[in-house]
């Protein structure tokens, strides 16, 4: 097998190693454009973890849904009416819905984005207050800096604990008190603090300065009844969640005789939207920096062609007493392109050495912290694998034109005496 | 060793053809010192080259050690240059990047001779040629005469039937030229058959035979009484 010939590629190698200059500025062109699609590919490889990382903790197949007035007058019911979700509404979904994955149910203390006082001490701090359930953290996951979140032993029990951002602790509290265990006030009801939640820095929908109490304390607490605030509800992944969120709406409307054209009546927001529009995004720009960095990569294979040609008429002579003294079309054709892939695998290596490098120094600026834009910006190994085989494959395609035109010299033009 | 009959070869120059080589008749035993004479465009450049196997002819036949050279494709041809055919140019054409040992030791690759025996027998060439101490010099480091007897030694190391020599002191002052002749002889001594070609009428003496073309035919064919080179060392 040739390919194993020591030989073979001795003689490559005393050829390229004999004329290191020519040899490294051919390899110029092809280090600057792998390093430029190793960038490109790095790059938008950051963003796309920096998105990913945005998004951590929320729960992409999700929607979540709201009662507003109804639009259109439907049944004797004038327009305008307010739509109230009850409790009820929860296990219906539940049981007509099959692809609902986990159905939290909430409410909220005054009216949407409302706030409400909460006492400690003399301090106080205006703060959303919900009532919840502990399934809420599997679809919006939140960060605990000290204790615990709701469980399902808190709303069983009814228990007066709470969890509380952390902008509401700083406002209650002074730095570096202890505050699990210590009793808020609202609305004149005491609640123990079980748990302090840090901001995610990704999308953050419930704010820092929130108290979260059992979705059961809460009906006792401020009397509430079988009201509900809205639904956040999430899906396996299949699922397609306009499908079903058109479904959903379809049992509610029935329900609370809203008109099936009404539009305003029950709000929703569909969180995979988001996500598809990012990962659209990521996916475009991916793709672009594929196609500009394979360009590059063509430019500097082709240059690498350029050069060899030039290298080829200025050995012709060489490659006239090689072949007079018995190499054959195969082995001059064979040892050029050989040439022409060392060089390209040598430069190869050295980009991708040079990038990797460049990316961690922009690893090391850039990516620090959790609201960098960049996160871990490297480039995944079957990408790798797929540019280094794309450019062997190239610089063995391209090596064929000079080649050829080494196959061509013929030993009498070469040896004929200017 | 080599047999030709009633070879012809012309070449286009545009609309007209030149008629270079117009029925050459011609014979070459084993052990044979033969110069080949006649002044510029006599065709003895082109029949060397014919012979060397690196241009072809129109017609005529050529016969090799007993096997017919005909239509030969390129890959055909750089086989039987390899096996039977030892090539020394006016211009040396040493490969300028590899040491003497490398040069002489690159139509052993060709052959396919493993490594180990490839550098052994070049270093036996190199010290018959008496450049065995120079054996990892570049070709710019030594001296024409150097740089002629590596080649030398090159066209040996392959051990042709044939060497063919195209001018080979051309580029050499006469002391530098009569030590060069002095190791064809001595090689030729050996039993091998060289073809020199040259205009030399004082190299040509140094062969055994001197064949003398005049416009593309064969004018004179005779013996001669060799000279020795060493006289004038």
């Amino acid at each position: 097998m040739w390919l194993f010939d020591r030989d073979l590629w001795s003689e490559v190698f005393n050829t390229l190693g004999k004329n290191v200059f020519r040899t490294f500025l051919t390899m110029l062109g092809v280090i600057f454009a792998m390093v430029i699609l190793m960038l490109l590919l790095g790059s938008s490889n950051g963003l796309s973890n920096g998105f990913n990382n945005l998004f951590a903790g929320t729960s992409s197949n999700s929607l979540f849904v709201w009662s507003q007035s109804t639009s259109e007058p439907y049944k004797g019911f004038e327009r305008g009416r307010r739509i109230k979700f009850k409790t009820e509404d929860a296990d219906i979904l539940r049981k007509q819905i099959p692809e609902i994955d986990v159905l939290a149910p909430r409410i909220e203390l005054g009216s949407h984005r409302g706030v409400a006082t909460v006492y400690r001490k003399g301090l106080t701090s205006g703060s959303s207050v919900y009532g919840d359930y502990p399934e809420i953290d599997e679809i919006m996951k939140k960060k605990l800096v000290e204790g615990r979140f709701l469980n399902r032993n808190d709303t069983d029990n009814s228990k007066k604990v709470c969890v509380i951002g952390e902008e509401t602790y700083k406002l209650l509290f002074e730095k570096g008190e202890n505050a699990i265990g210590e009793d808020v006030r609202i609305n004149g009801v005491f609640f123990s603090i079980v748990g302090i939640y840090k901001p995610n820095d990704n999308i953050n929908i419930d704010g820092e300065n929130a108290v979260f109490i059992p979705f059961t304390t809460f009906q006792k607490a401020f009397n509430s009844g079988d009201r509900m605030g809205w639904m956040a509800i999430s899906f396996s992944d299949e699922t397609e969640v306009p499908i079903v969120e058109a479904k959903i709406k379809k049992v509610l409307k029935a329900k609370y005789d809203i008109s099936p054209t009404d539009e305003r009546a029950i709000g929703s927001f569909d969180m995979s939207e988001v996500f598809k529009s990012v990962s659209i995004f990521t996916t475009v720009l991916k793709g672009v920096s594929l196609f500009v960095g394979l360009l590059s990569l063509l430019a500097g294979v082709v240059a690498i062609s350029n050069i060899l040609l030039i290298t080829v008429k200025e050995r012709t002579k060489e490659i006239g007493v090689r072949r007079a003294l018995g190499a054959t079309p195969r082995i001059v054709r064979r040892q050029v392109i050989l040439e022409a892939a060392v060089i390209t695998v040598f430069a190869g290596m050295m980009g991708f050495a040079i990038s990797v490098g460049l990316l961690n120094l922009i690893d090391s600026l850039f990516a620090q912290g959790n609201d960098a834009p960049f996160r871990n910006p490297m480039v995944t190994i079957p990408q790798f694998v797929f540019s280094f085989l794309l450019m062997i494959s190239l610089s063995l395609l391209i090596g064929l034109i000079p080649a050829n035109k080494a196959v061509r010299v013929k030993p009498i033009d070469a040896l004929r005496e200017e | 060793m080599i047999q030709i009959k009633n070879l012809h070869k012309s070449y286009k120059m545009g609309s007209n053809s030149l008629h270079v080589l117009k029925g050459i008749d011609f014979s070459v035993e084993e052990g044979e010192l033969v110069a080949i004479m006649g002044s510029s465009g006599s065709g003895k450049s082109t029949l060397l080259n014919i012979l060397g196997m690196l241009d072809g002819a129109d017609s005529g036949d050529y016969v090799l050690d007993g096997v017919p050279i005909e239509n030969l494709n390129e890959t055909k041809a750089a086989q039987y240059r390899n096996k039977f055919l030892g090539f020394v140019f006016q211009s040396f054409n040493l490969i300028n990047y590899k040491n003497a040992m490398e040069n002489v030791a690159l139509p052993l690759y060709y052959q396919k001779v493993g490594r180990k025996e490839r550098q052994e027998k070049a270093l036996k060439y190199l010290g018959q040629v008496g450049l065995k101490e120079w054996a990892t010099h570049l070709p710019s480091e030594l001296s024409g005469g150097q740089k002629q007897r590596v080649a030398i030694a090159r066209a040996m190391a392959a051990e042709p039937k044939v060497l063919l020599a195209d001018e080979p002191t051309g580029a050499l002052d006469s002391k530098t030229s009569y030590e060069v002749m002095d190791l064809i002889q001595k090689i030729n001594d050996d039993g091998n058959t060289i073809l020199v070609v040259t205009h030399e009428p004082d190299i040509a003496d140094m062969c055994k035979r001197i064949v003398h073309l005049k416009d593309g035919v064969i004018v004179e064919d005779k013996k001669i009484k060799q000279v020795r080179a060493s006289a004038y060392v």
